[in-house]
């Protein structure tokens, strides 16, 4: 294990313990603050009731990622290819980041329902705003020279999209890839505060009505691990994929 | 032949050239050289079309052409391959895309690659290897482009002294073995002398030609050629004046 590495587990560990020791010294009741070793207990003891909503909840995820970077991709490779769309569209770009999503919620639960769609909608238009403006970066990136050389070579846009925009693209791609599927959990997750019948987050306002705090914590621990497990496999594939870095 | 008359470049208001004349024989070996910032590159620009010119015509094989783009090979300092190829696909990347047969442009690009003692290294990808063996690949690539007239932006400026002489001998290897015209621009004054037909060395800018050498001796041994020696000194005391006149 790399040294940074052993840096973060020494600073959850230390963080954890200080967390344990302050609510069995101040006797902290388990509806304010329960403890980690109370957490952990909580998690594994109701893994069968918290493994159905997580599964829903990465479903909205997953299904949120690959919307997104349908949506992101074409858009992202169309305003670099025709810098009076990118003109056209970056006001709106930026006007649906400025909105909260809190605010989209209830809307997108009337519009589409209780199900998963409305989810899966929150997903991924938290997703696809960091994966357009970096890949869109990405495509801009691409020096000059190179360009030039493949004007000289006759290429057209196709094969220099191919060959040389997207490969050069693709580690800021990846960058924004990355910083999405980690904020991904935080539109399915509202989504789910707003109107659903499954999911973590439909858990957590359930427990959170009956002050059970402990499988609140629970509900949260799954996302950080499920965000965490995301952000790993991306950088996963980002290695295999961008092999020459 | 290529032939360049009236060649015109202004960039608001700074005129880089004004009716600029150049002829490169077909077959040949001429070699532009000039102060720092004369517009010896800005000239490549403008025979590519990457710049549009302001006047000037010129011709490929006495045929009138709007630029050489698709028309030339061009090689630079920088190697210009890329990261995520092979080596062996960089070299292969004008055949494939001009659309050529890729089995053929695989044993094209390998035999190169064995002529210049790269054949170990054609799946290595550039960062791996020297960059001698980069400037090498992208010499393969140059050679790959199947144009016959060949521009080079001083290709061998990054590299060190002995690397550089090994990648001379390819130079001329390009012009005698490939039939390749050439026009390259070179801050080296040896180098020039060492494999060019024709020498110009060109004034400050506007830039236009100021004195013209045409270097009939043989190739081999030129080193130690005594009328070549005081051509290198007359053009470097050239040069030095420019850069006196500028500081």
């Amino acid at each position: 294990m790399e040294r940074s590495n052993w840096i973060s587990l020494l600073i959850a560990l230390t963080v954890i313990a200080i967390w344990e020791f302050s609510c069995w010294w101040f006797s902290v009741p388990d509806f304010i603050l329960p403890a980690p070793s109370e957490i952990l207990k909580t998690t594994v003891l109701k893994t069968s009731l918290l493994l159905p909503h997580a599964g829903v909840t990465a479903l909205e995820i997953i299904m949120g990622i690959f919307l997104s970077l349908l949506v992101s991709v074409p858009l992202a490779t169309v305003m670099f290819t025709c810098p009076s769309i990118e003109r056209a569209l970056s006001p709106f770009l930026v006007a649906s980041q400025a909105v909260p999503v809190f605010a989209l919620a209830p809307l997108l639960v009337i519009w589409l329902g209780y199900g998963l769609a409305s989810k899966v909608l929150m997903a991924a238009i938290i997703i696809f705003f960091p994966i357009t403006v970096s890949l869109l970066e990405g495509y801009k990136n691409c020096e000059r020279e190179y360009m030039v050389f493949f004007d000289l070579m006759g290429a057209g846009f196709w094969k220099k999209l191919r060959l040389l925009y997207w490969p050069w693209a693709l580690p800021y791609f990846f960058s924004g890839l990355k910083v999405g599927v980690t904020v991904a959990t935080i539109g399915a997750v509202i989504g789910e505060w707003v109107g659903a019948q499954r999911g973590l987050g439909y858990l957590m306002i359930q427990a959170n009505a009956r002050l059970q705090v402990s499988l609140v914590f629970a509900a949260i621990l799954w996302l950080s691990v499920m965000g965490l497990a995301m952000w790993v496999f991306v950088g996963f594939l980002e290695k295999r994929v961008i092999y020459w870095k | 032949m290529l032939s360049v008359s009236g060649l015109t470049k202004r960039f608001e208001g700074l005129t880089v050239m004004e009716g600029f004349d150049l002829t490169v024989p077909r077959g040949g070996f001429t070699t532009l050289i000039g102060p720092s910032g004369c517009g010896k590159s800005t000239l490549f620009d403008v025979l590519t079309g990457v710049f549009p010119r302001d006047d000037g015509r010129m011709s490929w094989l006495g045929e009138a052409v709007p630029d050489l783009m698709s028309r030339a090979a061009y090689m630079q300092q920088k190697d210009l391959l890329l990261p995520w190829l092979s080596l062996i696909d960089n070299a292969m990347l004008p055949a494939k895309i001009a659309g050529a047969d890729e089995n053929d442009s695989q044993e094209k690009a390998s035999a190169l690659f064995s002529r210049l003692g790269l054949h170990d290294f054609e799946n290595y990808i550039p960062r791996k290897v020297s960059g001698g063996m980069r400037q090498r690949c992208a010499l393969v690539r140059t050679l790959m482009f199947e144009h016959e007239l060949v521009l080079l932006d001083e290709p061998l400026s990054s590299l060190d002294a002995i690397t550089r002489r090994s990648l001379q001998a390819l130079l001329l290897l390009l012009q005698s073995e490939f039939n390749k015209t050439i026009l390259m621009i070179t801050h080296d004054i040896e180098e020039a002398l060492l494999l060019s037909d024709e020498l110009l060395v060109l004034t400050p800018i506007p830039m236009r030609v100021r004195e013209r050498f045409v270097l009939e001796m043989p190739k081999l041994g030129r080193n130690s050629n005594p009328e070549l020696l005081k051509i290198k000194e007359h053009v470097l005391e050239e040069l030095e004046g420019d850069l006196n006149g500028t500081i």
